[in-house]
């Protein structure tokens, strides 16, 4: 096992740590903004406070993440998520596309059906990741994603029970929820991969391969869609570019100028 | 058994009389016990105007929860906005109950809502453009509404009392929530105290208005004489405007805040805050949606509305997946 005390005895395997918690905790702190535009705009009250709790939780993860590279001597954890340019960025690019068109505050035009593909497809991938961390060579990263296991479970759930239910339903319900697959599917790929340091991760046991990700990924995706008999087939591309390598759209230097709009009026003041 | 159907033999006056007994022993009333129209008519109003002001409320925050500028702050006014959605859906549960004998339900609450016959809290029609008004708004508005809620703690109505004993102790941690993002900003720079106390000065009247006026001759109509009768609360506006003084002018005073009101002062001789009367003209039109931000806020609901329509078709009982 792996302690932060010894790290700097083995800069290879620092590299590619690092690498991978940026990945994780970019991810989360993205969609927990994503998923936090949608507040006041839920399809009902009572999903409004669901959603806005697992966006809590989500938030919560990216929190914990920044401060594990802080206690890893990558800086104050409130500048690693509010003041790095969207090119060192390492989420993926699905997590940053817009929930619609107009801003969470003018015109919203959110898609529900994407937002739950999205989620649901994120939150199966980052579920089958956190399993593996748990086995991490890296103690306090194997810690975290126990804590973090516990309440993903119930993210999980809660966005099985949607993607079911809508892709289901016959009509205009089950044409929405087919046409978020399918955009969905062009960039789920890039929610899988690991970037450049995937190799090291596998050797010095931090992570599993990308390709058993993507395996675990596609077996439980078909085993629900058989049961379910869902209309989707899965394709994973990665169309628009690969994030962990800091590859961004526009949807993420809009989205960090909101997030760090506050902080930057003056980033050394206490707040 | 037996009581119940003498119960039913009674005239409506002496279950009226029978009701009043009940109330004035302290006993609670239940969503299926007998109550007179006029209870009914005012809980369904207090109580759905204040599951709806829940709900409004999470407007103003909502554009600080994604700028919040420290990932603690983020995550505080994350589960902040949460607690008011799950009060909104609590007392929405309450009013819904009560209205099941009109065949209504929430949609009609929504309706009423767009129609502007349901009115929602003046203060979630204002603007809270900089990060100091989300403090303020945890430290005061929150603050407003925790005097409020706890003059309503025991009232008869059981349902409702029971509610807000979670809604006060939840609101407690959301005016500490607020009073830290003030606290921080007053020990902080130059500009960070700029911010508080302009966001001060710009809530001032709106904190004013909070209460209603003192006398239901000031708007036309009140409904603090009804909800005082049936024990549903127990203090008159002002003098919940004038706790609310008394707790907070001494606090703002020594966080360094001056008073937007300079004429304000405590009267010693009949232990009265004398201030200056907001414009209750303009009250009387932040309610009917004419505020600064009522329409904008409204619209944001109702796009929400229009742009889910096809979710609630699907989950429609018809639609139903095992």
């Amino acid at each position: 096992m792996m302690t932060i005390e010894e790290l700097h005895t083995n800069p290879a395997y620092q590299d590619a740590l690092v690498d991978l918690l940026y990945q994780l905790a970019d991810d989360d702190f993205i969609v927990a903004y994503r998923g936090s535009e949608w507040l006041g705009l839920a399809p009902h009250i009572e999903e409004d406070v669901a959603f806005s709790s697992i966006s809590q939780d989500t938030m919560g993860h990216a929190t914990m993440l920044y401060e594990l590279l802080e206690s890893i001597g990558e800086g104050d954890a409130n500048a690693l998520a509010h003041a790095r340019k969207a090119d060192e960025r390492k989420n993926a690019i699905l997590l940053e596309m817009v929930n619609g068109s107009g801003t969470y505050l003018q015109e919203p035009k959110y898609d529900w059906a994407f937002a739950v593909v999205r989620h649901y497809c994120y939150t199966l991938a980052k579920t089958i990741k956190m399993k593996s961390l748990q086995q991490s060579s890296f103690e306090p990263l194997a810690q975290l994603a126990v804590k973090i296991n516990m309440e993903l479970h119930y993210h999980l759930l809660h966005w099985k029970t949607w993607f079911t239910q809508l892709m289901k339903i016959p009509g205009e319900s089950q044409e929405r929820m087919v046409a978020a697959w399918d955009r969905v599917m062009k960039d789920m790929k890039g929610v899988l991969a690991l970037g450049s340091y995937e190799e090291d991760l596998v050797k010095y046991n931090v992570m599993t391969n990308e390709t058993q990700l993507m395996h675990s990924w596609m077996q439980e995706m078909q085993s629900l869609i058989s049961n379910y008999h869902l209309p989707i087939e899965v394709r994973l591309k990665m169309n628009s570019g690969n994030g962990r390598l800091g590859e961004h759209s526009k949807d993420l230097e809009d989205a960090l100028n909101t997030l760090s709009s506050v902080y930057r009026i003056d980033p050394t003041a206490a707040w | 058994m037996a009581n119940m159907v003498s119960f039913d033999r009674l005239s409506e006056e002496e279950k009226h009389a029978r009701f009043m007994e009940r109330i004035a022993a302290g006993e609670k009333i239940e969503a299926d016990d007998w109550m007179p129209e006029e209870y009914r008519v005012a809980l369904i109003k207090l109580i759905s105007m204040h599951g709806i002001s829940e709900i409004m409320g999470a407007l103003p925050e909502k554009e600080w929860v994604p700028k919040a500028p420290t990932l603690r702050r983020k995550l505080g006014i994350m589960a902040k906005v949460q607690d008011e959605m799950g009060h909104g859906q609590l007392l929405l549960r309450v009013a819904e109950d009560l209205m099941k004998p009109y065949g209504k339900n929430r949609e009609d609450i929504m309706q009423d809502l767009f129609s502007g016959d349901l009115k929602f809290h003046n203060v979630f029609h204002m603007p809270a453009p900089t990060w100091g008004d989300a403090g303020l708004i945890g430290w005061l508005v929150d603050g407003a509404a925790i005097i409020t809620q706890t003059n309503m703690l025991h009232a008869s109505y059981g349902p409702y009392a029971r509610a807000l004993q979670r809604i006060c102790a939840e609101e407690v941690f959301h005016a500490q929530h607020g009073e830290a993002i003030i606290m921080a900003l007053t020990e902080g720079t130059q500009e960070q105290r700029a911010m508080v106390q302009d966001a001060f000065n710009r809530w001032w009247e709106s904190l004013l208005m909070f209460f209603g006026p003192a006398q239901a001759s000031t708007t036309g109509s009140s409904k603090q004489d009804v909800t005082i009768k049936y024990n549903i609360r127990t203090k008159t506006n002002e003098e919940l405007r004038q706790d609310f003084f008394s707790k907070y002018i001494p606090r703002a005073l020594s966080i360094g805040l001056q008073l937007p009101d300079s004429t304000m002062h405590f009267d010693e001789e009949s232990k009265m805050w004398v201030y200056q009367q907001p414009d209750w003209n303009k009250f009387k039109q932040i309610i009917k949606n004419n505020g600064p931000k009522s329409k904008e806020r409204l619209r944001l609901r109702q796009l929400s509305y229009h742009n889910n329509e096809w979710v609630r078709e699907a989950l429609s009982p018809m639609n139903k997946v095992v």
